[in-house]
């Protein structure tokens, strides 16, 4: 066992510092889109900030401890020297103007990161509801009238709107080199507005455990280079499955890893009617399209929520 | 008869459990087996379990701590074997069912019983000391305190053979905790574990708070209290106000589970943000619990062996006090990722970076402290020079998460326990074991080995950076935490250092094991008879080492923030009195004992729904808090001559000529200090 891992760990601890040096390749370091680009130089910012108090608080300790070690008697020595008004004043003054600054950075940037802001785009956005299960995502698209299950896809450079909820514990929607993450949360809608500003193959994943099936709550989102390439994906996707009831009842069963799936028509509404099955009879159209009884028939139909089926 | 327990809760079919399990039984049959042998059955009984002197308390509950650390340490190197093996799409040696329990038992161990006993002992042992009392304000209530930990730290362990814990990570979130998602008994345990425990902490912080307002010595102004004890004071302030906090989450999310409430479910209009918002209103001030009194430790350390007065001490108790009110005022930092509006989180944001101005302070005066002093490189400056370098990387990352535009791609990434970790370890771990090696000599009478101290140290600090550096780095990777296995070949080199990281801080605990050891087997050279061996400013120096069990033979008079100092200047620092008064002291009580034991009956059985133990162990819990209610044989004089005797020993040892004083007159008091029945 130590023999086969020895080798194995310095190939990998090589393979580690090159891609740390290559800049954090696939992480939040590495941003594909504005959101999380805007968010990496937030980070940058405040903790170049930071390190203005922090590096000479390390450098003053080793300093301070070395010079004035019991050994060097050199060293003047005040046993009794406890106060300094100046000293006071500069120790409370210079976290305050740096946390000032910072403040200010915080209060512009939340505005301007706020998951809920839509984005400023000449481009018509896409809409996605989400929708997290155990233990997997399903994406349905309302404008194409489509849906797909671990794989969520859109054009570059075209804003997707999110609209997100759980029908099961709470999860949380996360495609790091994107930006941004948001609780998905059952009975609840959240909103997350994101971009990709290059094409790939981006990790999306749960970010907030839910249950033992966790670890295989990953998705891909798949930023596509053109709306061709797009129209192709759409294409693909509706020669599954329709997703109604029946189907819904199926992907509400707990299944770990679970495959892609795409289906090729969705029944209207579901999203709704998802979100409001925890409503005990109170349902609210919202922006649904359909009526309250319409709703609540739906949401009915939706089987009982996860909790009742154990 | 048995509710929901039957033989299948116990794990025969688990290797890893059951060797855990048979190895901690032969341990304890061994233990059991030597306290026969050598006939010390009566002495702990007597001495120690029914004790309700607050050093012994203290001693007691460190010891908890230890035995804690080791299982919360024992999940901490589980679960970083499993995510070094299960890379690749290799699954490792724990699936989820295992793997998620570890995890949670890990949070709750080293934060409710690693973590709260340890800074519950220091505090009892040295709190009373530090303030010239002679106990504490409700010397049976400590006991209790000290019992009710005892019994959830019996019921976490239990879970352990028995049934299952809580596979939901340890803040037990719903709809995940709520019986449509966690049907199991692991969730009870959790529920009632951290109940129990919770209340014992509440005592705590109540009795404390009365020793402390109401006991100091004649003359010591509340500003002229000693450091730590301010520090525990804005420490039991805060767990007065945030425990009930939890204590009323946990009973709704109990309300839930048992009796189909909806508080917390998704349903049927239940909050389960609800409940994020009340375990965070507690979880966060609980930090602060758990770091304020590591910073007064530092502050002692830092003075006492720099030799000089603490720098700033007035400005020092302020800044705590700025961090304990606005240690309420943060909470919702811990889910900016729920949706509230930009304002909202803003708000929280900045009000959580407005915590390090007074935490900066605090490291400005620590560093002023040692600036012109001799500083004596000891294993605790070692500890508190550690903190300070580490603890301000820690505070930094902080401050960055709580920028919500940088918490949106750090929350719930490796990053976050990178932080955490960065300033617990950091902060109040190397807190207490500075504390822990500092006050030994007070508690035992003979000081602790400083190599081994210095390695623990080394091996504690180096294994601390090579098991969170990687982590911080999965952070930015993407890598979020509570994985079973991964799959991304970016992480795995950083999993494996983190690995390597775990065996270095292990090899670190095994010196502080090794270091008792050899420290107890060499106590006589390492012995400390003068009672000061760190030439210490604060009045628990002023006593012998272990103290007498009334600590004060008479109650010291207090002219300055480093009372003990000023005496050793004045030269009346082993002054003798003409005579000794009788003390007051407190009887010890099994009560504690017994209740805590019912205590435990009672949680195990509403663990199970055996509701007929429920009822015998709550009726037990009341019979037992009557009959101490009722009991009219609680204390006692220690009478002048027992006193004398005593003390004459002690100063004897000392070379200090008792007899020095030939007037001794046995009709006049010797002081006009009040004495503890007249308080």
């Amino acid at each position: 066992m130590i023999k086969r891992t020895l080798p194995h760990l310095s190939r990998w601890l090589g393979l580690g510092i090159t891609a740390l040096l290559a800049g954090c390749k696939g992480g939040i370091l590495d941003p594909k889109g504005q959101i999380a680009a805007d968010e990496k130089s937030l980070i940058i910012t405040a903790t170049i900030l930071m390190l203005l108090v922090v590096v000479p608080v390390i450098v003053m300790t080793i300093a301070f401890a070395w010079k004035y070690r019991a050994s060097n008697e050199s060293a003047t020595y005040t046993p009794k020297w406890a106060h300094s008004g100046k000293i006071e004043a500069v120790v409370w003054i210079i976290p305050i103007i740096i946390v000032t600054f910072l403040a200010i950075v915080t209060w512009n940037s939340t505005h301007k990161l706020d998951p809920y802001r839509e984005l400023d785009s000449s481009v018509k956005p896409i809409n996605v509801q989400v929708v997290s299960l155990d233990w997997k995502w399903l994406f349905i698209y309302p404008d194409l009238n489509i849906a797909s299950v671990n794989q969520l896809a859109f054009p570059a450079n075209t804003p997707v709107n999110f609209k997100i909820t759980s029908d099961a514990a709470m999860n949380s929607f996360f495609i790091p080199q994107l930006g941004g993450q948001i609780y998905s949360m059952a009975g609840m809608q959240t909103k997350l507005h994101l971009i990709a500003n290059e094409a790939g193959s981006y990790d999306g994943m749960s970010a907030n455990y839910s249950g033992a099936g966790f670890s295989g709550m990953k998705f891909k989102a798949l930023a596509m280079n053109s709306q061709a390439e797009f129209d192709s994906w759409v294409q693909k996707v509706r020669a599954g499955q329709p997703l109604d009831a029946a189907n819904y009842a199926a992907l509400l069963k707990q299944s770990e890893n679970n495959p892609v799936q795409y289906f090729s028509s969705v029944t209207p509404g579901l999203f709704y009617g998802v979100l409001n099955k925890y409503m005990a009879g109170h349902q609210t159209a919202m922006e649904s399209g359909l009526s309250a009884s319409q709703l609540k028939a739906l949401s009915n139909s939706l089987c009982a929520p996860a909790a009742a089926k154990e | 008869m048995f509710g929901k327990l039957t033989l299948e809760a116990i794990p025969f079919h688990e290797p890893i459990i059951m060797g855990a399990l048979s190895g901690a039984g032969l341990l304890g049959l061994a233990l059991i087996a030597a306290i026969t042998k050598f006939g010390k059955w009566g002495y702990l009984w007597k001495e120690w379990l029914t004790s309700v002197d607050h050093k012994k308390i203290g001693v007691m509950y460190i010891i908890v701590a230890l035995v804690m650390l080791l299982r919360g340490f024992a999940d901490a190197l589980m679960m970083r074997t499993q995510l070094a093996m299960a890379t690749g799409g290799a699954h490792g040696i724990f699936p989820p069912e295992h793997y998620d329990q570890i995890f949670t038992a890990h949070g709750v161990i080293m934060i409710i019983f690693m973590a709260m006993p340890f800074m519950t002992g220091l505090m009892n042992i040295v709190v009373p000391l530090q303030i010239g009392a002679r106990d504490v304000a409700f010397p049976f209530l400590n006991s209790l305190s000290f019992w009710l930990l005892v019994a959830s730290a019996a019921l976490v362990n239990i879970s352990l053979g028995v049934g299952e814990f809580a596979k939901t990570g340890w803040v037990a979130y719903p709809p995940l905790s709520e019986l449509a998602y966690s049907p199991g008994v692991g969730v009870d345990y959790y529920i009632w574990a951290l109940q129990i425990s919770g209340i014992g902490t509440t005592l705590t912080a109540i009795n404390f708070l009365v020793t402390i307002l109401k006991m100091r010595a004649p003359g010591m102004k509340l500003m002229q209290m000693p450091i730590f004890t301010w520090t525990c004071t804005w420490a039991n302030v805060l767990i007065v106000s945030s425990f009930p906090i939890l204590t009323g989450a946990l009973a709704m999310l109990t309300l839930d589970r048992y009796l189909d409430f909806h508080f917390f479910t998704s349903e049927a209009g239940g909050n389960p943000m609800m409940y994020l918002n009340l375990f965070w209103a507690w979880g966060h001030p609980e930090v602060y619990i758990l770091v304020l009194p590591a910073f007064g430790i530092f502050s002692e350390v830092i003075s006492t062996f720099s030799g000089k007065r603490l720098f700033g001490h007035t400005s020092m108790i302020i800044a705590s006090g700025v961090i304990s009110v606005l240690g309420f005022m943060v909470w919702l930092h811990h889910f900016f990722t729920m949706g509230s509006g930009a304002s909202v989180n803003a708000f929280f944001g900045i009000a959580t970076m407005v915590i390090s101005v007074p935490t900066g302070v605090k490291l400005f005066n620590w560093l002023f402290t040692i600036f012109r002093g001799r500083l004596r490189f000891t294993a605790p400056v070692m500890w508190t020079l550690g903190f300070m370098i580490t603890f301000s990387i820690g505070g930094m990352t902080g401050v960055l998460m709580a920028i919500p535009g940088a918490d949106f791609v750090l929350h719930n990434s490796l990053f976050l326990i990178a932080h955490f970790h960065n300033t617990i370890i950091g902060g109040a771990v190397f807190g207490y074991l500075a504390g822990f090696a500092f006050w030994f000599p007070k508690a035992f009478g003979f000081k602790l080995n400083e190599r081994l101290g210095k390695a623990a140290f080394w091996f504690w600090q180096s294994g601390f950076f090579f098991a969170f550096v990687p982590l911080y780095v999965l952070g930015f990777l993407g890598m979020t935490r509570r994985l079973n296995h991964t799959d991304n070949p970016l992480w795995t080199p950083w999993l494996y250092i983190a690995c390597i990281g775990a065996v270095l801080i292990a090899i670190g605990i095994g010196c502080q094991l090794l270091q008792l050891f050899v420290s107890l087997r060499d106590r006589k050279q390492l012995a400390d008879v003068s009672g000061d061996p760190w030439n210490g400013h604060t009045l628990e120096w002023s006593i012998s080492s272990p103290p007498p069990f009334y600590n004060f033979a008479t109650l010291p008079q207090v002219h300055d923030i480093d009372a003990f100092t000023d005496m050793k200047e004045k030269g009346v620092a082993y002054d003798i009195p003409k005579q000794y008064a009788p003390i007051h002291m407190p009887k010890n009580t099994a009560a504690g004992v017994y209740i805590g034991g019912f205590t435990l009956a009672c949680g195990f059985a509403l663990i199970w729904h055996i509701w007929w133990l429920a009822i015998v162990g709550l009726l037990g819990i009341v019979g037992s808090m009557l009959a101490r209610a009722y009991d009219n044989d609680k204390d006692y004089y220690v009478q002048p001559e027992e006193i004398e005797a005593i003390e004459r020993e002690r100063f004897e040892k000392m070379g200090i000529d008792f007899d020095r004083y030939d007037e001794r007159d046995s009709n006049n008091r010797p002081h006009k200090a009040k004495t503890l029945e007249q308080v």
